[in-house]
């Protein structure tokens, strides 16, 4: 694991080794102070001679003077090095994420990337500097202390021994006893968190309802619940911490007592007494730490092991070795494909033996209730997913022989959740093609029935877009994912229901110009009203994985039971909105 | 996007960064706020505080009791003695300090432990309590993540620094005085020496501190950055996908991510390297002091009082002196940032409540084949409800005769006086048991038996423009004098009269509105998005006030109708279904609390729901959690159809119940919803047109004004804008 890890911190290497060998020079020199003490004590006062005291005393000026530049010195390598490992690890992660397939993806589900990439390597980051730091210096401080004692008087050393056990103990039920419960109170809050939540989420229904009552019933015991186990974990704690101190107390006291029975029976020099005190004080301190520092240490595997979990994760998608393509065509072929989301025994098929061929510069429609698997259809084409059984053929070739961006550079998808960036119109239109010229920009706009609000904007194609295109309508911000795909110019053009915020008079102007501009262009859209469809050259109908019609809007008005189905639900009335 | 969101769009007022740990306006105020909530023991807190002086003290204490113990030693060992009789009672002494010490320093968690934890349990629940009354105006203009941080960050932050801070501080400033006065007790010269280094030690932190806070900012922002990247990132990864954008998307990613590092390594290392420089620079007073106080113990002639115990405990007391200073500095910015935390949440507890002056409830009743209503036997489901209203609440019930075109005339007893007719007061009955009617000028014509038999019921009272108006009634009255309160039937009459709404003001929703709906009738709003849908909806169960104009209900001001009630006469099915944290039945049974199984379950079969439910893993005992995320949108509708069935409202609200479902699977809902409009006055939002075919009155409004009413064919013959949008000429957006 710990190799595992180093490989991260490239380009931090001279911080990670300058850190603890600066924290040990800081630690020793700060060790060096009570044995300078003693000596100030023994040949000093107690001998009436000034001169050893000057003598200690710079000496301790020039070591504390050593330990303040060194902790400084540490401090920064240490802050280094755990942000260059928190950046790399962000950077691994990242890199890897853009390489995942949609299913990898779907795997993991943003949310969770999200907080691999936030607060899992934040805890990393921080552990890693409490390594750097306390561990190390920890470690130095109890491997001095115990030999400085031993060398001034090993007998002293024997309380140690001692006051260990029971600190131990005190120690091992504060994490055994202490923070399991410190979980629970965590849980706790959990759920009191959630009441508030779903109490906020659905005010309207708790107000209109008039259960506020009720509500305050759920509340109360969630509030109650995280009291009474935030009490348990925070008493028992509390009580824990009298212990330890009357552990380090009793140490003192004995040191004191037995040491000045030495010094009075010349066993040892008067001015040891303190420097021993001292030197037993930060063995038991030490251990504390050492303690605390495990702790952090194995809480913070989880994360550790989250994050590896991402960068170990091998795309299911990826290039295909081909080298000599097809030209493009718009030629798109479905040989008796099966798809399941899930890869493995579990799971149903949601494609069961597909076979469909959309020739160059055909308009086909896929039409279909909800969960019938029109977007895992068109997915499975840029190769998003990869079938589970059969073959998909872009202009002839397998999808699985393309390499990735040669076959995706052949499409223009408008996915169902549209999604634009925070930037400019333009940053985003040219998404699709970065070396788009001015013109062709507008004319896809045109196309796109875009341009017109565009220009409405005050700085028109420069007008910035916040995170999620919030600050455009619903049907703008499909107007604008569609003229996104068209800057492409793809041979493949793929709209997934991405017409449903636009009105049917858009739309059908829309689709106007995609039959004058877009000739060569092969189009298959997905869509829920008829009118959408009712034009295409062929109308794909799957119902429940399978392809149950096909046929133009005459042809399936006669033959399809569902397609009928649909045209009548949509009739009376038309649509009103969409 | 839906109406309700409310008048701010994101990135409005309240969508930028919250003010998350600034300073409290005004710091005593909230303090002794707070502080009452831990004082309401106050023998407790007060055995708290004293526990905490007492405990710095003794530390101060248990530090100088080691003065003995190497002084004695000291001399002993410089008389040659091999042995100090005083060397155990002295080092028992000491440990009785420390003894003591640690004993009050667990008395003192413990207590503040308990009254930090009970104090913030009180205040979370009046919180929460503050937020089930607050108007949902307030949620509009507050986001769930900014009232849940009430909750979380801020409740957390007052805990702590209730439980540690508090105490903390005074503790360190006991501390503080304690250690100064020993040290200036044992050597005023030495002390000048550590001043000097205090100063020293003081510097760094306000320096280093500057440094840290001003590099922080920076690192925080940066942050953001990176985080807010990560976020659009992955969730946008498949459009990055779909475009090939791969390799930009990791060169953006990493420039944020490198400027982060950057900033963050900068504003570590102030704030890391602020501990070792600033104690490791005390060892640098130490040795100063150390040099000057072993002169000073060798000089004994000039200072007989200063041993070599002194010197010993003297240098202990110069490392622990910083401490405390450290432990203030600290401390202090965690209680701040807690009571500026404390300060958000008095906030929102002292808001102002939804407003509520109705004194009009709702009751069940009986009642009988000829109409009258009595008092509810109790005896299983009420199958009528009731308005109570009180005589003195200011609505007056009269009777009235309804002409021609629904005019209303007031009826009144009279008496014969000098041949002139003269009106009696209401409940003063005349004496020769006759009636009049009273014209608008105050005329009085007498009226036949006849016209007494069929003599109807009003509400009069005076509406917003002060004239005193007349509400037919239509449905049973109760009208017993002598008794307290009058009755009349609940039947869901709603009608919204000449109504003025915004939520912002200056930015009018809804402009002189005016709808009327009788029992049982189906009412259709059509409209663009942002055109008032969803408002006039809002309106009628009080969600909002309204500025202008008049709501009834049953011939009632609603706004003199007790909220409560007035919600438990309506149901509603809004485009947003919720689901909450329990079993599919828990769910149902949120429409109606004391609904049997069975009756849940034929709910869910009116709402077309049962089906579905049946198939389910385990029933109507299937667990939902987050929302009911493991359902499907259409399922998610149907049950929260059938929580309406099951509440059996006389009037029910179906605000796009079913937009974001094909059409195919809505035909299967639309069933549920007629049987769930049957017999009931219903206000529908639809998203298709075909939906609202049928209703009695259909209500196109753009701009927050009514364009256009009627029936289907009405419209469609008018040829307006219904029948453009109809027929698809015209494009909603």
């Amino acid at each position: 694991m710990l190799k595992r890890i180093a490989s991260y911190l490239k380009g931090y290497e001279r911080y990670v080794i300058g850190s603890p060998i600066l924290v040990i020079v800081e630690t020793v020199c700060q060790m060096i102070i009570p044995l300078l003490m003693a000596r100030i004590i023994n040949e000093g006062i107690l001998k009436e001679n000034m001169a050893p005291i000057w003598q200690a005393g710079a000496l301790m000026v020039v070591v504390a003077l050593a330990a303040t530049i060194t902790g400084g010195l540490a401090a920064k390598c240490a802050t280094n090095a755990a942000q260059g490992l928190g950046a790399n690890l962000r950077r691994a992660e990242f890199e890897r994420v853009a390489s995942f397939s949609f299913a990898d993806i779907d795997k993991f589900s943003s949310s969770s990337l999200i907080t691999r990439m936030t607060n899992d390597v934040t805890n990393i980051q921080n552990t890693s500097m409490i390594c750097l730091r306390i561990l190390i210096r920890a470690v130095t401080m109890l491997i001095a202390s115990v030999v400085l004692t031993l060398s001034i008087n090993p007998r002293l050393a024997l309380v140690v021994l001692v006051i260990l056990p029971i600190m131990a103990v005190a120690l091992l039920i504060l994490m055994k006893i202490c923070f399991p419960l410190f979980e629970k109170m965590q849980k706790a809050l959990d759920h009191l968190n959630e009441q508030v939540q779903e109490n906020l989420i659905a005010v309207r229904v708790v107000k209109s309802y008039v259960r506020e009552d009720r509500e305050r019933e759920k509340f109360i015991d969630a509030n109650d619940g995280f009291t009474a186990a935030g009490l348990r974990a925070v008493l028992r704690m509390v009580a824990i911490q009298p212990v330890m101190m009357i552990c380090m107390s009793a140490a003192t006291v004995l040191v004191l007592y037995f040491g000045g029975q030495m010094v009075l029976g010349l066993e040892m020099d008067l001015g040891y007494l303190q420097t021993v005190l001292d030197y037993i004080m930060q063995i038991l301190m030490s251990i504390m730490m050492v303690g605390m520092a495990i702790l952090q240490l194995t809480r913070s595997q989880a994360s550790l092991r989250r994050v590896f979990e991402v960068i170990d994760t091998q795309p299911s998608v990826t290039d295909g070795d081909e080298r000599s393509l097809p030209a493009p065509q718009g030629r798109v072929e479905f040989k008796d494909v099966s798809f399941r989301y899930q890869t493995g025994g579990a799971g149903e098929d949601v494609l069961k033996n597909i076979s469909l061929t959309v020739e160059p510069g055909q308009f086909v429609a896929i039409v279909g209730g909800t969960g019938t698997g029109k977007s895992s259809l068109v997915n499975l084409i840029p190769r998003f997913y990869d079938v589970h059984k059969g073959q998909v053929l872009v202009d002839g070739l397998d999808v699985r022989d393309y390499p990735l961006d040669a076959l995706r550079g052949r499409i223009g998808m408008v996915l169902q959740n549209n999604v634009l960036f925070s930037g400019t119109i333009r940053e985003n239109l040219l998404w699709g093609n970065e070396n788009a010229t001015e013109e062709e920009l507008i004319q896809a706009a045109k196309d796109a029935q875009a341009y017109d609000f565009i220009m409405s904007f005050p700085e028109g194609f420069d007008t910035y877009l916040e995170q999620g295109g919030v600050n455009v309508s619903g049907g703008q911000k499909q107007r604008l994912c569609i003229t996104r795909a068209m800057v492409r110019k793809p041979a493949v053009l793929i709209l997934d229901d991405s017409t449903s915020a636009v009105d049917s008079a858009t739309e059908g102007k829309i689709r106007e110009s995609f039959r004058e501009n877009l000739k060569g262009t092969t189009v298959i859209i997905i869509a829920q009203r008829i009118s959408s469809v009712q034009y295409a050259d062929k109308i794909v109908v799957l119902d429940e994985g399978t392809v149950a019609d096909v046929g133009t809007h005459d042809e399936l008005m006669e033959s399809s039971k569902i397609y009928r189905e649909i045209y009548d639900s949509q009739q009376e009335g038309g649509d009103g909105n969409g | 996007m839906a109406e309700h969101k409310g008048p701010h769009g994101p990135g409005g007022p309240h969508g930028g960064p919250r003010g998350g740990y600034g300073k409290p306006k005004d710091l005593r105020r909230t303090m002794l706020r707070t502080v009452k909530y831990i004082a309401n023991r106050p023998v407790l807190l007060i055995a708290a505080l004293v526990s905490v002086v007492a405990s710095a003290l003794l530390g101060v204490a248990a530090t100088y009791l080691q003065k003995p113990i190497i002084d004695g030693i000291t001399s002993a060992w410089a008389a040659g003695q091999a042995q100090w009789p005083e060397l155990a009672a002295c080092c028992l002494r000491l440990m009785a300090a420390y003894v003591l010490a640690s004993v009050c320093s667990y008395v003192q968690s413990n207590l503040m432990a308990q009254l930090a934890q009970k104090g913030c349990n009180r205040m979370r629940k009046e919180l929460f309590d503050k937020l089930q009354e607050l108007p949902l105006s307030y949620f509009d203009a507050h986001t769930h993540g900014e009232l849940m941080s009430r909750f979380t960050n801020d409740a957390d932050n007052v805990q702590m620094a209730l439980e540690q801070s508090v105490v903390q501080l005074i503790s360190s400033a006991v501390t503080f005085v304690g250690v100064v006065a020993m040290m200036i007790t044992l050597s005023p010269l030495l002390f000048l020496a550590s001043v000097v280094m205090l100063g020293a030690v003081m510097a760094v932190f306000t320096v280093f501190g500057k440094r840290s806070r001003r590099y922080f900012s920076k690192q925080q922002a940066a942050l953001g950055a990176v985080n807010g990247n990560i976020q659009e990132m992955i969730e946008g990864m498949k459009v990055v996908k779909a475009f090939n954008h791969e390799e930009q998307a990791k060169a953006r990613f990493q420039a944020l991510n490198e400027e982060y590092r950057s900033a963050a390594s900068q504003a570590g290392f102030y704030s890391s390297a602020i501990m070792p420089v600033a104690s490791n620079l005390t060892y640098i007073g130490y040795a100063v002091t150390a040099v000057l106080g072993a002169a000073l113990a060798m000089s004994a002639g000039v200072n007989v009082g200063f041993t070599l115990g002194s010197l010993v405990t003297y240098l202990k007391y110069n490392q622990q002196v910083t401490q405390p200073i450290n432990q203030i500095s600290m401390q202090m910015n965690s209680l701040l940032s807690a009571m500026a935390g404390a300060e958000r949440i008095f906030a929102v507890m002292d808001t102002d409540p939804e407003v509520d002056r109705g004194q009009v409830t709702l009751v069940p009743v009986e009642k009988d084949a000829n109409g009258s209503l009595s008092k509810f036997s109790g005896q299983g489901r009420p199958k009528s409800w009731a308005w109570k209203v009180p005589r003195n609440c200011g609505l007056i019930l009269a009777p009235v005769l309804v002409g021609a075109d629904e005019a209303i005339a007031e009826l009144g007893q009279a008496d014969e006086e000098n041949g002139a007719l003269k009106l009696l007061p209401p409940g003063v009955e005349s004496k020769t048991g006759l009636w009049v009617r009273i014209g608008p000028d105050g005329a009085l014509t007498p009226v036949t038996a006849g016209e007494m038999a069929s003599h109807r019921w009003a509400w009069k009272y005076p509406g917003p423009d002060g004239a005193m108006g007349y509400h037919l009634i239509r449905g049973a009255v109760r009208n017993v004098p002598g008794e307290e309160f009058c009755y009349t039937e609940l039947r869901g009459a709603v009608r919204l009269s000449h109504v003025d709404f915004s939520y912002v003001e200056g930015k009018p929703v809804l402009k002189d509105m005016s709808v009327y709906a009788d029992p049982g009738q189906k009412i259709a709003f059509v409209g663009s998005t942002g055109a008032g849908k969803t408002t006039v909806t809002n309106l009628i169960n009080r969600f909002y006030e309204i500025q202008g104009g008049l709501i009834t209900c049953d011939g009632i001001d609603v706004r003199d109708i007790e909220k409560d009630s007035l919600r438990l006469s309506q149901g509603a099915v809004l485009q947003d279904t919720h689901l909450f944290t329990g079993t599919v039945m828990d769910n149902i049974r949120y429409g109606r609390l004391d609904a049997t199984d069975e009756e849940c379950v034929s709910a869910a079969k009116t709402a077309n729901a049962d089906g579905f439910i049946r198939r389910l893993p385990e029933g109507y005992q299937t667990m939902l959690t987050g929302d009911g995320a493991n359902l499907s949108q259409g399922q998610r509708q149907l049950l929260s159809i059938a929580r309406a069935a099951v509440k059996d409202p006389p009037i029910m609200v179906l605000d796009e119940a079913t937009s974001s479902i094909d059409t195919r699977t809505e035909r299967h809902i639309q069933q549920g919803m007629d049987a769930l409009m049957e017999g009931r006055t219903v206000f529908v939002i639809a998203h298709r047109l075909s939906t609202v075919r049928n209703a009695d009155c259909i209500v196109v409004i753009e701009h927050g004004e009514i364009m256009e009413k009627g029936s289907h064919a009405q419209l469609m013959e008018e040829q307006g804008r219904y029948y453009q949008l109809y027929t698809g000429q015209f494009e909603l957006d």
